[in-house]
């Protein structure tokens, strides 16, 4: 007769009993782990080579981070230089560097760490997508091992912020040309597994250099879901526990109803414009531009294309960038006085445009609802689509052929493009070219944001594009997961406070 | 009959060399600089420039095309410009998901409309055929994302009894791998077993009246025997080169729903390497899908000589 293990059933007894005692202390375990769905996934892993906001949004603070860094708020603070201090003149800017900080592979990060990646993003054969922001940097010094100073041609009053850029990410020589693939930073986390196509893995570092800032979350894990009804399933399924930007407005409003799940509608720094392209005429008439930009009810426009989340704007800035002055009511909704405009510029009976539109439904949506509102104007709106990047880029951006497209511009601070000549908008006015040269110059901060303040006017009023409206960062995720950013000052899915409250 | 398989395998290969020109020159007319699409919006000339040159753009064409053939047939398909890794590691990845769901999605849609399809031609007029028939209807009305995102609704949101998406990975283990894949799967079978179960019905159909069932029937078989001995094998043609059709249709048609369930399948990585300009992985992707087309069709014309004695006969 096979011996019976008498002993298993009453310890399994004993077990249950134990566990119906105290369900918490035994069954519960702490959660530590998070994924998070994104609709596109980033291409390569280096903020610093390539432009594509989905890069930043994995990376930025997690894997990588900078000189300085932005918060939730949009204020810069920070981060691997302790402090720093500047010149009378606004021309030298030296930074302490923290001393205690290493990459994921181990390498010390220095003063000599620090100039090397300022000198690669600037440097001949650099593709930094924002090396405009490198271009006052005249030269950069190790002083020592914790002292970092930067001189400058020109003062530069957004130094500070632009430092905090994931395109100006601390990186490390012997890691910086593989970074695409196997990214290594000063971050709280490091990358696991990168499956294409699928998912991102990240966990923990060990060695992460602020105990202040160590991170709750053993790992997290990025998913990659295009498809909102997909987007809507696998939260409502608990298969993620957190979507920060929700790609359909039409099906978010569902999910507010949901008990188990916080929804925060916040903002963005994606700005809608329909751009004019200001080479040709009748665009070239800012009347004409100013009676397009009163035909428009941004508020009617906003509950066609986003079920009525967004921000209307009146300017080329939003409502998270310091210095935001609200222009809305510059050219509010007025077709009789935009009929008054055009007959003025010459157009009694209108004309006929085309716009370019890019296939997100966002861009989509907005020229249907453009098409109807020109039409009470008299003017006639044709939608010619264009595939966005690489249409758009090669026939609008580059070539210059069009009459008006529209696209979300997703730089923050990026009203300086109007005073570039070579841009899409062709537009030229010397008082602005002079607005954003003072406040990128300015020294002092007050008058940094007032030029700012100028340069908004002076688009506000003249009109080089329709402001239309902020894009909502709708975000749904757990309600028990805390820490997440409702604001986006800056694209990023900055993961350090995100913690489950139970 | 060896000399006919020689003769297609010469064309075969004629074919592909014909495609992978093809394929390389319809590359480089796409509008879009890779260069300018990397940088986005606020790209500087020299910035673009220096780009451009890293990623060998200013090379000229058949310089790139040789490059390209070149490296292919060493074996070395090239490195995507979007991921930075090898792409023949990246296409192996995504046929890992691509081919099981394929062969899951045309197993389960034979298994279904075969016997469909036979017993409503068998039947012709009854209420298995108007049931079938029906039935069939409302399958091909219906698109496979629409039907992914019903079961999603109803298997993963409501009953929450399969992943509603994404793909654990085969080293996660069978059984949650093909978890993953099953939903997909039926989403794929069910419009496609919809189009076979009336290809085989009216295939059978049409075989059932020719002269040779005919025969059969007045040498004395029952209608039973008649059906299964003669007309079932001869209707098989029609249905094979459907199938074949549907197999090619399954790995690089499947993008929708492979969007819907968030799968890292073959499709989606064509439409993103498109998206993203990323044009060495376009090209791989489009020669080895053009490769798996014409094998099909290959082995598809090879089950003729199998299925029909006459072919046999005359090659």
């Amino acid at each position: 007769m096979p011996i019976r293990p008498a002993g298993l059933p009453v310890l399994a007894a004993l077990a249950m009993l134990v566990a119906a005692a105290f369900p918490g202390a035994v069954l519960a375990q702490p959660r530590d782990t998070v994924t998070v769905g994104m609709a596109i996934e980033p291409a390569g892993l280096d903020p610093t080579a390539a432009a594509p906001v989905a890069i930043g949004q994995v990376t930025w603070q997690n894997i990588y981070e900078g000189l300085t860094r932005i918060d939730r708020d949009g204020a810069v603070q920070p981060q691997l230089a302790r402090e720093w201090s500047i010149s009378e003149d606004g021309l030298t800017y030296v930074f302490t560097l923290r001393d205690d900080v290493s990459f994921s592979n181990g390498v010390a990060f220095t003063a000599e760490t620090a100039k090397f990646t300022l000198d690669r993003a600037r440097g001949e054969a650099s593709t930094n997508p924002q090396k405009q922001f490198f271009a006052t940097i005249l030269s950069v010094e190790a002083t020592d091992p914790q002292t970092l100073t930067v001189t400058l041609s020109q003062p530069t009053g957004n130094l500070l912020y632009w430092l905090a850029w994931p395109a100006a990410v601390m990186v490390e020589p012997g890691s910086a040309a593989t970074n695409n693939v196997r990214p290594v930073g000063t971050g709280p986390f490091e990358l696991a597994e990168w499956r294409q196509g699928d998912r991102i893995e990240l966990r923990r570092r060990d060695d992460y250099w602020n105990p202040d800032d160590r991170p709750a979350l053993a790992a997290a894990t990025f998913r990659f879901l295009a498809d909102p009804q997909a987007q809507a399933a696998a939260i409502r399924s608990g298969d993620i526990d957190a979507i920060p930007e929700f790609a359909a407005p039409e099906l978010y409003a569902a999910l507010e109803d949901e008990a188990d799940l916080t929804t925060v509608v916040g903002n963005t720094e994606l700005k809608v414009v329909a751009g004019l392209n200001g080479r040709k005429a009748p665009f070239d008439d800012p009347r004409v531009r100013q009676a397009l930009m009163m035909a428009v009810d941004r508020n009617a426009l906003i509950e066609g294309v986003h079920a009525g989340y967004g921000e209307p704007i009146g300017s080329h800035y939003t409502p998270n960038d310091p210095g935001y002055v609200d222009l809305t009511a510059v050219h509010p909704y007025d077709p009789a006085a935009a009929k008054r405009l055009l007959a003025e510029a010459g157009y009694p009976d209108g004309f006929s445009l085309s716009i370019k539109t890019p296939q997100m439904s966002y861009a989509i949506r907005s020229a249907e609802v453009l098409q109807a509102f020109l039409a009470e104007i008299g003017v006639t709106l044709e939608i010619v689509p264009t595939e966005f990047p690489a249409r758009w880029v090669d026939e609008v951006f580059t070539r210059h052929d069009f009459d008006m497209t529209i696209v979300a511009h997703a730089e923050p601070l990026d009203i300086g493009i109007y005073a570039r000549p070579d841009y899409y908008f062709g537009y030229a006015n010397p008082a602005f070219d002079a607005a954003i040269v003072a406040a990128e110059t300015a020294t002092d901060p007050e008058e940094r944001l007032a030029r700012y303040g100028d340069a908004q006017r002076i688009l506000a009023d003249e009109v080089p594009a329709l402001y239309l409206f902020v894009m909502p960062k709708l975000g749904v995720w757990n309600a028990a997961l805390t820490g997440l950013w409702e604001n986006e000052p800056i694209p990023s899915n900055d993961l350090t406070d995100v913690a489950w409250s139970n | 009959m060896l000399r006919m398989i020689a003769w297609r395998l010469a064309g075969l290969l004629a074919t592909l060399l014909a495609v992978s020109v093809v394929v390389f020159l319809v590359m480089d007319v796409l509008p879009g600089d890779p260069a300018a699409i990397m940088l986005g919006t606020s790209a500087r000339p020299d910035t673009l420039a220096a780009l451009r040159l890293e990623l060998g753009l200013d090379q000229p064409l058949p310089l790139r095309f040789a490059a390209w053939i070149g490296g292919a047939l060493t074996g070395d398909f090239g490195t995507s410009r979007t991921y930075g890794v090898p792409v023949a590691g990246l296409i192996l990845d995504r046929l890992a998901v691509t081919l099981p769901l394929a062969l899951m999605a045309i197993t389960l849609s034979v298994v279904l409309a075969l016997p469909l399809g036979i017993l409503a031609a068998s039947r012709r007029g009854s209420f298995w055929d108007v049931a079938a028939t029906g039935v069939a209807q409302a399958g091909v009305a219906m698109p496979n994302f629409w039907v992914g995102l019903l079961l999603i609704l109803v298997f993963a949101s409501t009953l929450g009894i399969m992943p509603s998406g994404g793909f654990p990975g085969w080293d996660a283990g069978i059984g949650p791998a093909l978890a993953a894949l099953t939903l997909p799967a039926v989403a794929l079978a069910l419009p496609q077993a919809a189009v076979l179960t009336r290809v085989t019905r009216s295939a059978v159909l049409d075989v059932l009246h020719e002269d040779f069932v005919r025969t059969a029937r007045a040498k004395g078989l029952t209608k039973r025997a008649a059906l299964w001995r003669h007309a079932v094998p001869n209707a098989l043609l029609p249905v094979v080169t459907v199938i074949g059709l549907q197999f090619t249709f399954l790995i690089a048609g499947a993008v929708l729903v492979e969007n819907v369930f968030g799968l890292p399948g073959l499709g989606s990585l064509a439409v993103q390497a498109l998206q993203q300009r990323d044009l060495i992985v376009m090209q791989d992707v489009v020669l080895l899908l053009a490769t798996l087309v014409i094998v099909v069709n290959f082995l598809v014309d090879l089950s003729y000589l199998v299925l029909d004695p006459r072919l046999r006969a005359s090659a």
